[in-house]
């Protein structure tokens, strides 16, 4: 076995000399190394949770009084329009698949950047752009998009929402929606054709596992969006009829393809952030990811049921399959399922380190167990027919999302270390955690007991009732003090700036970009160790505890006594 | 490369199986149409994976055994700092602004494009900066 101890000088990577390329402002608008990129991606999709949370503030803050003036009516519209698009389309996912997964998935699977290097800049560009160009509508005379985040038609045909500020998030939609398929394109040859010797398919970590099964659900879905966004476009401004009834055209169409792309995207959305928690897990626990085929094959069956439950958002259009979308929906519990027991299964008698990342992932746990559950209520028709278009919806999906936002949290502070070279403040970490923790549920709770009050949402003011009020500003309290544990983040990177090295694995995790420097060089790798297992750096830091394969462990210990003499 | 082929078919047979139930059941014909789109998606790369995985030497990286040394020589090309990439954004920026504010905004956006792809297969060529 000393092959599996002995670092091995990677010698595929060419040149190791010092990288010299450009600084400063330079270095950002130039870079092609994967590493930079990420980091760009992450700055500027936290910046955007920021503004999409100072939208969701206004929207509570405006909700905290059933006839609040906070803001006209019109302008409640474009809010709670831009919160959804700003949190979906410019945070969420490309904080997980632009900024964790571009960082992450090379060093994970040994390769010295992603496969296309200047197509992943270029990413970042369309993105970068999309993003001011959807933000540009508030600067617009008319302000900015308003019909929600969905832009069903008729609503947003040129006649009922006139003005710049809808072509600007179409606009902004169609560039961002290609900076992702071009990621997804990056990921996918990027795993297929860079892993290091020995990184077969199934020894990849669940993570880049995951990413891979994300990026090629990027590849199915969002083509769709583009060609409904191009369509709309055309409704709007060249004179097809493609969504209105007056010229022969389906408005339902436009949400049969929305959907078909928005349902998979929550699931692009949701499938990075349970390969963090995923790592995070298994790293806090001291223990393998237990049941890692079955995670694999839990993601696998996911994406694939993802494109046949678009419909379940439609229930009440009157004219879709009932039965297949609610079966379909139904199904996506059972592989969801598995995970949620694999990762109790992990923390099963290991030994729990609960640092800031570990307590971020377990608040994943809770929340998402929540959304989820709620989920399956919404899966069955006379139910959804009950609870559609009211807070109940709104509280089941941010559930979900306020459980993505706790998992990437985890991964920013697992992984910053890696990223960065520095560490982040625990206590501040902790803190941080509970205010997020506690706030989202004090935030969502009393959403579902509105929605099943029958509270509409998209709704600047509501009915005189106490118990309403009481409510409201319930949820209003839950997510000012969210907001609270995020000016609790900013601190916490001003003080922990520099200050607290993190050394190359300073959690003695399992995964290659753990074995490399903090932050990693130019091409990622000085040395490769051998590749045996899914936990690379692992066993070549603890010889005596490494991996082993299924059956192994029993072979190596009653061999002795039961082989025949 | 077969885990990879595999994957990719498997996905273009459940997306088929699930078009042929869905579009007899409920004959609508948006859906249909996407889902079996979505099975070509998983069809044609996965063929060309299969058929690759069928004549091409097996590689290091699906060798359970390989070591590192067995990955030696040249990864792939990777082109150090590039500018074209900020500047063929920039160019797609402006034209879809020439899709809000007016058809002139294409001047500045097609012709950052236009120098952008000249510019970065010129660099290309040349092997890019390091």
């Amino acid at each position: 076995m000393t092959d599996v101890l002995e670092p091995v000088q990677h010698q595929g990577h060419g040149d190791h000399e010092e990288h010299h390329g450009p600084t400063g402002i330079l270095n950002w608008l130039t870079s092609t190394d994967h590493k930079v990129i990420g980091l760009s991606y992450t700055v500027t999709s936290v910046i955007m949770l920021v503004i999409g949370g100072l939208f969701a503030e206004i929207i509570r803050a405006q909700l905290a009084s059933p006839n609040g003036n906070l803001v006209s009516l019109a302008q409640y519209n474009e809010l709670f329009t831009m919160h959804g698009s700003v949190m979906i389309y410019l945070f969420a996912g490309p904080f997980a698949f632009g900024a964790l997964a571009n960082i992450i998935v090379p060093i994970q699977i040994g390769a010295p950047d992603m496969a296309f290097p200047r197509l992943n800049a270029l990413s970042y560009w369309l993105y970068l752009s999309g993003a001011i160009t959807m933000l540009l509508g508030f600067f617009t005379a008319g302000g900015a998009a308003n019909f929600g985040w969905v832009g069903y038609a008729p609503l947003s045909n040129s006649l009922n929402t006139p003005g710049a500020g809808a072509d600007l998030w179409i606009g902004g939609l169609l560039l961002t929606g290609f900076s992702a398929i071009f990621t997804g394109v990056n990921l996918v040859a990027t795993i297929f054709y860079l892993r290091a010797p020995g990184m077969t398919m199934f020894r990849m970590p669940i993570f880049t596992w995951n990413m891979l099964v994300t990026a090629i659900l990027i590849l199915l879905a969002f083509p769709v969006l583009t060609a409904g966004l191009i369509m709309l476009y055309c409704d709007r401004h060249f004179g097809t009829h493609i969504f209105s009834v007056a010229g022969g055209g389906v408005p339902v169409l436009w949400q049969h393809i929305f959907w078909f792309w928005g349902h998979p995207e929550v699931y692009i959305l949701a499938l990075p952030f349970f390969g963090m928690v995923t790592e995070i897990i298994a790293v806090f626990s001291r223990k393998p990811v237990f049941g890692y085929k079955g995670m694999i094959f839990a993601t696998l069956t996911i994406a694939a049921l993802s494109l046949g439950v678009w419909a379940h958002h439609m229930f009440t259009t009157g004219v879709v399959l009932l039965p297949f979308f609610s079966i379909m929906s139904l199904l996506i519990a059972v592989p969801t399922g598995i995970k949620m027991f694999n990762w109790i299964g992990t923390m099963w008698r290991g030994q729990v380190w609960f640092s800031t990342a570990m307590l971020m992932a377990l608040g994943f746990l809770f929340t998402f167990l929540i959304g989820g559950l709620t989920g399956i209520y919404l899966a069955s028709p006379p139910l959804d027919f009950f609870t559609h278009d009211t807070y109940f919806v709104v509280a089941h999906f941010h559930s979900v999302v306020m459980a993505l936002v706790l998992a990437g949290m985890a991964g920013l502070y697992y992984w910053g270390p890696k990223i960065t070279g520095y560490m982040l403040n625990e206590p501040l970490g902790k803190a941080q955690f509970w205010l997020l923790f506690l706030g989202s549920q004090l935030f969502t709770f009393p959403l579902y007991i509105l929605g099943l009050d029958g509270m509409a949402r998209r709704m600047a003011l509501y009915p005189h009732d106490p118990q309403w009020k009481m409510l409201n500003d319930l949820s209003s309290v839950g997510a000012f003090v969210i907001g609270l544990s995020t000016v609790i983040f900013v601190i916490n990177v001003v003080v922990s700036w520099k200050k607290y090295p993190a050394g190359d694995n300073p959690w003695d995790a399992h995964t290659l970009e753990w074995f490399t420097t903090s932050p990693p060089p130019h091409h990622n790798f000085y040395r490769l160790p051998q590749i045996r297992s899914e936990r690379p750096t692992w066993d070549y830091n603890h010889p005596e505890h490494r991996t082993l394969h299924h059956g192994e462990h029993a072979a190596a210990e009653h061999a002795p006594e039961e082989a025949p003499v | 490369m077969k885990v990879e082929a595999k994957i990719l078919l498997g996905l273009g047979t459940f997306f088929g199986l699930m078009c042929l139930v869905y579009w007899n059941w409920s004959l609508e014909n948006a859906g249909g149409i996407m889902m079996f789109a979505g099975m070509l998606l998983g069809f044609l790369p996965g063929g060309y994976y299969y058929w690759w995985s069928r004549r091409m030497a097996p590689r290091p990286e699906d060798n359970p055994h390989a070591t590192q040394p067995d990955g030696a020589g040249v990864v792939g090309a990777f082109p150090g700092s590039s500018i074209f990439p900020f500047v063929l954004g920039m160019g797609a920026f402006f034209v879809v602004l020439a899709l809000v504010f007016g058809i002139w905004f294409l001047v500045p956006g097609l012709g950052l494009v236009v120098w952008a792809l000249l510019g970065g297969t010129a660099e290309g060529r040349r092997g890019g900066q390091h």
